[in-house]
């Protein structure tokens, strides 16, 4: 069984390199499509063309294009994208600052999303066409349908400025420290140093954005986990359980929610992308300092090597999701093991 | 048919929202009781009342009437991007699926590298390298929308492409090109325009948040997405401006999602 | 000069399940050689994976053959350019067996009509018009229905529509692979004689690919016994269903259902299942189910030979 983990892992590594090369085309030709010089953006109106030629050979920018990407690819692989023209600092430096905030709040959604959106599921599939089910998927269609920067911004209204129960933006209270570097999250490093108050003000803080980013999947993985329950409701072998008379809540919950509560696993890396996606927007309502912020930030400052850095940076987070949640999958699933 | 899809409420309440909008941005200057972008300092933040339905920004200009005129650029973008990536995915995943082998292969492995990305990222890199314009969003979400089409398609021809009407005409000496337009995706575009309509929504959706982060319609156009970024800055003050272009879209997106649920079930009524 | 002269053709199909798994090799036609005459009607009869449908569509072009030799009225097919194909297309035509399938949905009678037409640019829009009401005359269609859709019409009614498909273009050989089997039986004398007037009508020829001996009886002028690929025997039509030399057509044929309970008869059961195409048995393809089968039988490849004049068997054992 380790072996065929192993050779399923393996397999998947290997189809994910021409994955990556793409990607790596793709986000290489955007950063081509760039209307205008870039020497002419950097030097200003005044520049001679003399200037002008000389910085494009020195940026390569004469250079055949296959060159331009050898050099970009060669950068990506020491870990250089290139100089962020806002902060001053490599992109990397960058994105390594950033993406904690961006995981935190993103794993914080994932756990609201699967302890809200599968349960609600189940209900909705076990009591199907009577109230709770009819609620339940009008929610589930108003969550899939809602903007939820828009959601974000009604929370913000309604917890922070009339009621005040919620902080507003940011990670912590202004003028608290961040606990000691561990991972990052400021919840989690706060738990493993027992720093009481840094946790309770950075769970607070997650609260609103967490809900925001959490609506957009919550809808999508009801749905999900609805028809797969369906699924496996109407199929032979849980007929068979009810004929011989085994309870309800046995047939329910013995039989049909292993079976069809497996499927959706496959697409909570779908979920995760999903997610990934709307923090961008989420993490600008709620000045949450994470990647979101940063690549808005850096779009308003035409900071492109940033805009970029982030673009690859969540496309391969998202990719190595996929890949987390299919082994899993491969581990839950007897069936696939054999095949 | 009519009656199959009036007999389910919710596919009935899609009709009727979808229907809503489209008159709405057919009658935008019969139903706006204002201007949509002229400046009125003396009634600025207004409450909704009786003279202004949703209130007024900060500048005192209608928000009733803006969403009024909004639903216009929405449904213009959605349109336009639909119409510019169902027909480059459904050809390309014609040709993927119907000629197979090697060509088949190049075009999946590009689409799986677009759907890699999650799509908004994708559009706001793109968006953000074309530069800040409406125009440049819709570019940058039909970039990122045909691969989705292509699985579709590809997926639905692969079902029919042996099926002995496309061998017959084979028999019969036309061309790939005539089977490809004639034969094979007249029969195998229903799923995709399925999707299509589901998507008029999404992309509407996408679009918003495209704007909202500064990318897609700048002001003072009366984008929603837009008009929501700008009622930032009055959360405090005017609750009204954050509230109702939000309630748009999700109207809008809601109408469409449903309209294409319905069309799903009457395709596919063992999906329910 | 024959019309169609087939010569050792041979269709293998490679398939491959996974990226890693071997390939096998699949022997749909394995060395055929049959010959059609202007006017007249080859059955070809065998169960179902014999290769009869392969080799239909290996000689309409539809898929490359592996090896051999097809020629047309003297001009060999495999070798022509995909004009002269074009060309040959009119001369050469299908009928299928599904009618539900056979016929684009979206598409009225007439567009379906008129599509042959259109490929060869034969005619302008009044001309195709008219051939397209003639031709519905004769199948009894009326000309109101030509913008009726497929599935308006019935399964009879249907085949008839692709028969007329394939005549659209005056063609010289029709082949017709299963055309009747869809059909209920008594939908299936009505398109038969149907097939038998147009032949007569329009000099057709036909190679009638059917599992079903009564059929093939009733309309063939030679017919072919195929098994796993090959020709196991070949004769006249009343040749071969009063004096059968194959054990496999014995066995066929004593199958058939006969209107006189009181003839005698023995029915031959075959023993076992139809041999894979991938995994063929060696020597003689049947010696796993056949009755009269000896220990040679599984290392002697048997010939196609003329047993007695005009009528050929592949078996040792005859």
């Amino acid at each position: 069984m380790r072996m065929d983990a192993l050779k399923f892992v393996g397999k998947r590594l290997l189809l994910m390199i021409p994955i990556l090369i793409g990607i790596s085309i793709l986000t290489f030709a955007i950063s081509n499509t760039i209307p205008g010089d870039p020497a002419r953006l950097i030097l200003g109106p005044k520049a001679t063309p003399e200037g002008l030629e000389a910085l494009r050979e020195d940026m390569g920018l004469n250079d055949p294009l296959y060159v331009q990407y050898g050099r970009y690819m060669g950068g990506i692989f020491q870990g250089d994208l290139g100089q962020s023209t806002y902060s001053q600092k490599p992109v990397s430096a960058d994105l390594i600052r950033y993406s904690p905030a961006t995981f935190e709040l993103t794993l914080f959604a994932m756990v609201i999303t699967v302890l809200i959106g599968i349960p609600l599921g189940i209900i909705s599939a076990s009591k199907k066409d009577k109230i709770a089910d009819q609620i339940t998927r009008i929610f589930a269609l108003i969550g899939v349908a809602m903007p939820a920067f828009w959601l974000g911004l009604l929370l913000l209204l309604l917890f922070y400025l009339k009621l005040g129960v919620f902080p507003g933006s940011g990670r912590l209270d202004s003028g608290m420290s961040p606990p000691t570097y561990i991972t990052g999250m400021y919840t989690v490093d706060a738990l493993l140093t027992g720093n009481w108050p840094v946790f309770k003000a950075a769970v607070m803080h997650l609260v609103l954005p967490g809900i925001t980013l959490a609506a957009i999947t919550i809808g999508m993985i009801t749905r999900m986990t609805r028809s797969s329950m369906l699924e496996v409701l109407k199929s032979d072998y849980i007929r068979t359980a009810h004929a011989k008379g085994a309870p309800e809540n046995r047939v329910l919950y013995g039989h049909a929610l292993r079976n069809g509560v497996m499927p959706v696993i496959t697409l909570l890396g779908m979920a995760f992308g999903h997610a990934l996606g709307g923090s961008v927007l989420v993490e600008s309502v709620f000045s949450w300092p994470g990647l979101g912020r940063y690549a808005v930030n850096a779009i308003t400052y035409l900071d492109f090597p940033a805009v970029m850095g982030v673009t690859l940076l969540i496309a391969i987070l998202f990719i190595l999701v996929n890949l987390i949640v299919d082994t899993l999958y491969f581990f839950i699933d007897p069936r696939l093991k054999h095949n | 048919m009519v009656r199959r899809i009036l007999r389910s409420p919710l596919s009935v309440v899609g009709i009727v929202l979808v229907l809503i909008i489209l008159l709405t941005a057919l009658f935008a200057p019969l139903i706006a009781t204002h201007s949509p972008t002229e400046v009125d300092l003396l009634s600025k933040l207004e409450a909704p009342s009786a003279e202004h339905y949703f209130g007024t920004d900060e500048v005192g200009r209608d928000i009733f009437s803006r969403i009024v005129y909004g639903t216009r650029i929405s449904l213009r973008i959605g349109l336009l991007v639909v119409l510019i990536s169902f027909p480059i995915g459904t050809i390309l995943g014609a040709v993927a699926g119907y000629i197979g082998g090697r060509v088949d292969q190049v075009i999946m492995r590009i689409t799986d590298v677009f759907l890699s990305f999650p799509g908004i990222i994708l559009a706001m890199s793109i968006a953000a390298a074309l530069g800040p314009s409406i125009e440049n969003v819709m570019l940058a979400l039909a970039a990122t929308w045909w691969p989705w089409y292509t699985r579709i398609v590809r997926s639905s021809v692969l079902s029919i492409k042996n099926s002995e009407f496309i061998e017959a005409s084979r028999a019969l000496g036309a061309n790939p090109f005539r089977i490809l337009f004639k034969e094979v995706i007249p029969n195998a575009i229903a799923p995709a325009t399925i999707q299509a309509s589901l998507d008029l929504g999404f992309v509407i959706l996408s679009a918003a948040g495209l704007s909202f982060i500064g990318l897609g319609a700048q002001p003072p156009s009366p984008e929603w997405g837009a008009m929501l970024s700008n009622s930032r800055e009055i959360l405090r003050d005017a609750w009204w401006a954050a509230t109702f272009p939000g309630v748009a879209i999700l109207l809008t997106v809601l109408g469409f999602n449903l309209l294409g649920d319905g069309l799903n079930d009457l395709l596919d009524p063992k999906q329910r | 000069m024959a019309l169609l002269e087939v010569t050792n053709l041979k269709q293998h199909f490679t398939s491959k399940k996974g990226v890693l798994a071997e390939k096998t090799i699949i022997k749909a036609v394995d060395g055929v050689s049959i010959t059609i005459e202007e006017g007249q009607t080859l059955g070809v009869v065998g169960e179902s994976g014999c290769g009869k449908s392969s080799l239909g569509r290996s000689i309409l072009g539809l898929v490359q053959p592996t090896e051999g030799s097809i020629k047309f009225k003297g001009e060999e097919v495999t070798e022509m350019s995909s004009k002269q194909m074009k060309e040959l297309r009119k001369d050469m035509q299908v009928v299928f067996q599904d009618p539900y399938a056979s016929l684009n949905p979206r598409n009225t009678i007439r567009q379906i009509l008129e599509a042959p037409l259109i490929i060869h640019k034969i005619g302008n829009k009044k001309e195709r018009k008219e051939r397209i009401e003639s031709l519905v005359a004769k199948i009894g269609i009326r000309k109101e229905q030509l913008n009726n859709y497929p599935h308006e019409f019935s399964g009879g009614q249907r085949q008839r529509i692709g028969i007329a498909r394939a005549l659209t273009l005056n063609p010289k050989l029709i082949i017709a692979d299963e055309p009747v089997s869809a059909l209920d039986v008594s939908v299936q004398s009505q398109v038969l004689n149907l097939m038998v007037d147009l032949q007569q009508e329009m000099n057709l020829s036909y190679m009638f690919i059917s599992h079903d001996l009564s059929v093939v009886q009733h309309i063939s002028d030679k017919v072919a016994v195929m098994y796993l690929g090959r020709v196991v025997e070949i004769a006249n039509v009343d040749e071969l269903y009063s004096r059968p030399l194959h054990p496999y057509t014995q066995a066929l044929l004593s199958a058939v259902p006969i209107a006189d309970p009181l003839q005698k008869r023995n029915r031959i059961v075959l023993q076992g299942d139809l041999p894979s195409p991938a995994n063929p048995p060696s020597g003689c393809p049947f010696h796993t189910r056949c009755p009269m089968a000896v220990k040679e039988c599984a290392s002697i490849v048997p010939n196609l030979e003329e047993k007695s004049p005009e009528h050929f068997a592949a078996c040792i054992r005859v």
